[in-house]
């Protein structure tokens, strides 16, 4: 484990987009890694995050070769709907998690939305 | 008709090369279909799965954030403490492809690599077991979150691999066969064509043919009627109308 992050071979990193208690916990877990550049592999989402932040950093997570899943709190996940909506790669998989405050809603999330409509649909 | 067939010159060789593609394109329709339906048999079992673990997880995620306001409860503001001390992640998912009828799908399963690092020692002071407690609590929606991740991914690249082969399966049935058929029955027609115009022709030929000599025939009859009684001139007539051999075909 010598080696840094974003090594091929040891394995893919969670990212996760969250509020300050999800993204402890999940420090926590270990899910954590900051690379030689002090890039972060979370992000805090506190009321004075900007959406435009938000979405910088859901573009950059779901687009680094690093990182498999990404993590994010179903309300934050609201706030950049539009962009959660059109992704469509199978490569870093979206996973959309409840947080404290916000109890889970599965006909907000989008993937969950989709499978209504197959079971609906056929 | 005329639009929805290949622009072929109709021969015999076309014909053959057009029955053997036929034959190509409705076993490679039976192919499809096939993996078609066994994608869809994955896509289903698959579809039940997230439905479950997505409300599992909910549930799990519950326990884990209360699991957190305890440890925040016994060892107090430990928050900047652990976002300090992150390094490198201990925690990390291992991708394998996973295949169903030629189609690979990611799969993932975490991987826990070192020890607990920094992490161990927060909330060394106080109210350690909690957090503990809340480590393992975490670890376990990691765990649930990154087979659902798994699940996902496989959700949408079967969905995607389905699109494609219904949509091939579709234009085999509906575009290519039909052409070919199509095709094919041009070209069956077009050789009838030509045969009924060559026997015809034929026709024509032998038709001429009799009648040229039958006025022959009478021409002789005419003029060489005492010939025939000698016979000697009649071989003499005979090489004397060359004009039946001019006829070409």
């Amino acid at each position: 484990m010598a080696a840094k992050s974003g090594q091929p071979g040891d394995g893919s990193l969670l990212a996760i987009i969250g509020d300050e208690d999800t993204v402890t916990g999940f420090l926590l877990a270990g899910v954590g890694n900051v690379d030689l550049r002090k890039k972060t592999n979370f992000l805090v989402v506190n009321e004075k995050t900007s959406v435009k932040k938000i979405e910088d950093s859901f573009k950059e997570y779901t687009n680094r070769d690093d990182i498999a899943i990404v993590l994010i709190n179903q309300y934050i996940a609201d706030m950049i709907r539009h962009q959660v909506a059109n992704y469509m790669k199978p490569v870093p998989a979206i996973l959309e998690i409840p947080s404290k405050e916000h109890p889970y809603d599965p006909s907000k999330d989008s993937i969950l939305r989709r499978v209504k409509i197959m079971f609906g649909g056929d | 008709m005329s639009q929805n067939r290949y622009v072929v010159v109709p021969t015999v060789t076309v014909l053959a090369v057009m029955k053997a593609r036929l034959v190509g394109a409705v076993k490679g329709h039976a192919l499809l279909k096939k993996k078609a339906d066994a994608l869809t048999v994955r896509f289903r079992q698959i579809l039940k799965k997230i439905v479950d673990t997505k409300q599992s997880m909910g549930k799990t995620m519950r326990e884990s954030a209360f699991a957190l306001t305890e440890a925040k409860y016994a060892a107090g503001e430990f928050r900047h403490t652990v976002f300090d001390s992150v390094e490198t992640a201990q925690v990390r998912v291992v991708a394998q492809t996973d295949n169903v009828a030629g189609v690979k799908i990611p799969k993932f399963e975490h991987t826990m690599t070192g020890g607990e690092g920094k992490m161990g020692l927060t909330g060394l002071g106080k109210g350690g077991q909690q957090v503990q407690q809340c480590r393992k609590a975490f670890l376990k929606s990691v765990e649930l979150l990154v087979e659902l991740a798994s699940l996902q991914t496989a959700f949408l690249t079967l969905d995607e691999a389905i699109k494609t082969t219904n949509r091939r399966v579709n234009a085999l049935d509906n575009v290519v066969r039909p052409k070919l058929e199509n095709t094919i029955s041009y070209i069956k027609g077009e050789l009838d064509e030509l045969e009924r115009e060559e026997f015809f022709r034929l026709k024509k030929v032998q038709a001429k043919k009799k009648r040229d000599s039958a006025l022959q025939d009478a021409e002789r009859q005419a003029r060489g009627a005492p010939a025939t009684e000698n016979g000697a001139p009649a071989p003499a007539d005979m090489s004397g109308t060359p004009e039946d051999a001019d006829i070409v075909f």
